[in-house]
This record gives C-alpha cells, structure tokens and sequence, in this order.
C-alpha cells in the first residue's frame, strides 16, 4: 500500500463536495472538496506499490484542463489509467449537478 | 399478432425496469426512500473508516461500505442501512458493524419513546470482515440484538437482492428480520458454497455448480421453504413497493420466525439425515406456509 501526494495550482474557488465510486476490486473511490487554501491539493492511497510516474501522468493531464481549487482523496483498490480518468470526470460532473 | 404484442410488452418491461442489483448501496438506499427524503449519516466525507485495514496493507473506503440514511416512506420518517457489496464482498468489519447497530439503537431510543421508525436493512454480505475477526463478530451480535429489541416496535424489513447475498452472521441478521424480501439472484445461508467445499470437499459440494447452489439457497428455494417473505424480479421500484407494503401489512402479533421454535423443531425432525436431501425433496417437506 502507497500514500502519494500531489500539488497542482488552480484557477477558480469551488464548493461543492463530491463523492463517486468504490474501493473494489478494479477500482477506485473519489473524495473531492472545496480546498482550503486555493490550491489544488491531491492524497492517492493505492494497493498497488510502484505506480507513482503512471499516478503523475494520469493527473498532470487531469488537471490540465480542470482548474477547481479542491482537495482529492483517491482510495484506489487496482483500477487501470482509464478507470482513475473516468472516475475523477465523473467527479468533475458531479460539480456541475 | 396477439403474442407479438404480448411480448412486446414483455420486452418493454423488461427494458424499462430498473434493476437494483445494477445499484451501489447508495443508489439502493436512494431508490427505496421516498424520492428527495435521502439524508446521509456518518457519510464518506465523515471518514468513520476501519483502522484495522490499512495496518494489514488494504486501503479503507471511507464510509467502510456501510450506507445509513434517514428519510421517508409514505411519508413516514425511516432509516435504511445498505452494505456495499464491491467493498471488500460487503463483510463486516468494527465500524461497518457498529454504524448499523448504532443506528438501529438510536432508532429503538425513538421507538420507545413513541416515535416511531420504520428500520430497513439492505444485506449484500459475506458476513464478517475477517480481517477485523472478533470486533466485527460483535458488532454483528449487537445488531442481532438490536433488531429483536426494535422489532418489539416495529416490523424490521429486510432486503436480499443479490449478487454476493448474505452470509455468516448477518445471515442470522436477516432471518431475525420480521419481514425478508429476496430476488431469485439472491443467495442466503450460514457458510458461503466456496467454505463448504473447502471444508467438507467437492464430493459434499462443487462451488462452481451455480444450478445447485441456487437450488439449496437461492432466493427462490429460500421463499418456497419459508425462509422469505417476498420473492420479486430485480426491479427497484418493485422492491421499493414492497419494503413499504410490509411496513403496512406486517402482522405484529405474528410471532417472528425465530420465536416459532417448536414449530421448527418439527421441521427438522421430518429431515432423515441418513437419506440424501435435494432443493425440491425440501420444498415438498417444507412447502411454504403448511403446518408443522
């Protein structure tokens, strides 16, 4: 098990909390909040050891294109690249409902 | 042309119903509550999660993969309990098992002071988290003893839907329950097909045979033997009817089936454990409903 941190700058205040997935087998539960500070701030809990540059990747390009100040819990239970993208997009979504 | 409308209907049904097993434990509890009454306690951002898991390498979820909500039915105030099935096959752990007996104690406070709440349980369980070994076979016991306390009160609905079921010591949780409604996809039995094979070998039990297994504890076979109240399709809302029709229906001076000991006794003594047994040599002896 892995504990991975990561920082990214942001553009625009967000409120809204959002909560999306499961930590099972392939997948990966999404805790997303209004972050305290205006920064992005993200927290990877992982299953699976040794993954970190893939964790990199994975988010750079996430956060990219998504400029909401918030702090992310990821509590990964062995999902692919795919599955982290889809799940923190539906997370995003669930910023507009 | 009269069956190719029939079964257009059929198909039609089929393609508009909701299935429930499809639903995460949220989704359930959202879809048996009247529609805008949801309101989470101890939710994910609350972070009641075991401490126990991550000290043995396994990442938590942090509601533990127990869902509890207040809300209505009919207008009435409820609480529903549902247990994630996809987090770690829906097993018990110290915090899981104490929300839901928490819950159903705050639940018989209200009740015995005159306000009533109708408690419903959604089981998706293999039983205890063995991880958390003893903690989480307490927590079960107190939800044991929570249910008989409440159901003094209250009729305490159950619901099995499926795929993984309800194993070990929620088994026991449902069948203290005053009123059980499974699907055919669901399974309800003290030791999982996969510990009886293990333990007692193939020649007892072939885990893999999904037809047998489900003949000996599948929804159906468990409704025919009296062990379920309701069986319906994998349809939500008809679930959702159901849980309120057995809030209304559910006769309270009816003795619970755990009361009815002698009644099972009897039972157990039409059994000759020297003839070999099938699912439907037991729904002849035990056909639902006929009398000790």
């Amino acid at each position: 098990m892995e504990k991975i941190r990561y920082d990214y700058s942001a553009q625009h205040i967000v409120k809204q909390r959002v909560h999306v997935g499961v930590v099972g087998s392939g997948d990966l539960e999404v805790l997303l909040e209004p972050s305290p500070d205006g920064r992005t701030h993200v927290v990877v809990n992982t299953s699976v050891d040794g993954f970190e540059a893939t964790w990199k990747n994975v988010l750079d390009r996430f956060f990219a294109r998504f400029q909401g100040a918030v702090s992310i819990e990821i509590n990964d239970f062995g999902a692919t690249p795919g599955t982290v993208m889809l799940r923190l997009a539906q997370a995003a979504e669930g910023l507009r409902a | 042309m009269n069956t190719d409308a029939a079964a257009r209907a059929g198909y039609r049904r089929f393609i508009e119903r909701r299935s429930f097993i499809e639903m995460n434990a949220r989704e359930r509890v959202r879809a048996v509550l009247d529609p805008g009454t949801f309101r989470e306690l101890l939710g994910p951002f609350d972070r009641v999660k075991s401490p126990w898991l991550p000290l043995q390498g396994i990442v938590a979820q942090a509601d533990d993969g127990v869902v509890l909500a207040r809300g209505t039915l009919d207008g009435k105030p409820a609480l529903i309990a549902a247990i994630e099935s996809a987090y770690q096959g829906g097993s018990m752990g110290e915090v899981s098992g104490a929300k839901i007996a928490g819950a159903l104690e705050l639940a018989l406070d209200d009740c015995a002071q005159g306000r009533l709440i109708l408690p419903v349980l959604l089981f998706e369980t293999g039983g205890v988290r063995l991880q958390e070994a003893n903690l989480g076979l307490a927590a079960i016991a107190e939800i044991h003893a929570a249910i008989i306390a409440l159901r003094r009160y209250v009729p305490v609905v159950g619901v099995i839907a499926g795929m993984v079921g309800c194993f070990g010591g929620m088994s026991l949780a449902a069948a203290l329950c005053t009123h059980l409604i499974v699907t055919p996809q669901a399974r309800l039995g003290m030791n999982g097909p996969e510990v009886i094979e293990q333990e007692a070998g193939i020649d007892e039990l072939d885990a893999t045979d999904r037809a047998l297994i489900w003949s000996l504890i599948g929804g159906e076979q468990r409704h025919a033997t009296g062990f379920a109240d309701d069986l319906l399709d994998d349809d939500a809302d008809a679930i959702a009817a159901a849980v309120r029709k057995a809030f209304s229906t559910a006769p309270a001076s009816a003795p619970a089936r755990s009361m009815q000991v002698e009644r099972y006794v009897e039972l157990l003594r039409t059994l000759d454990p020297n003839q070999p047994l099938d699912g439907e040599s037991l729904r002849r002896l035990w056909k639902r409903g006929s009398p000790p």
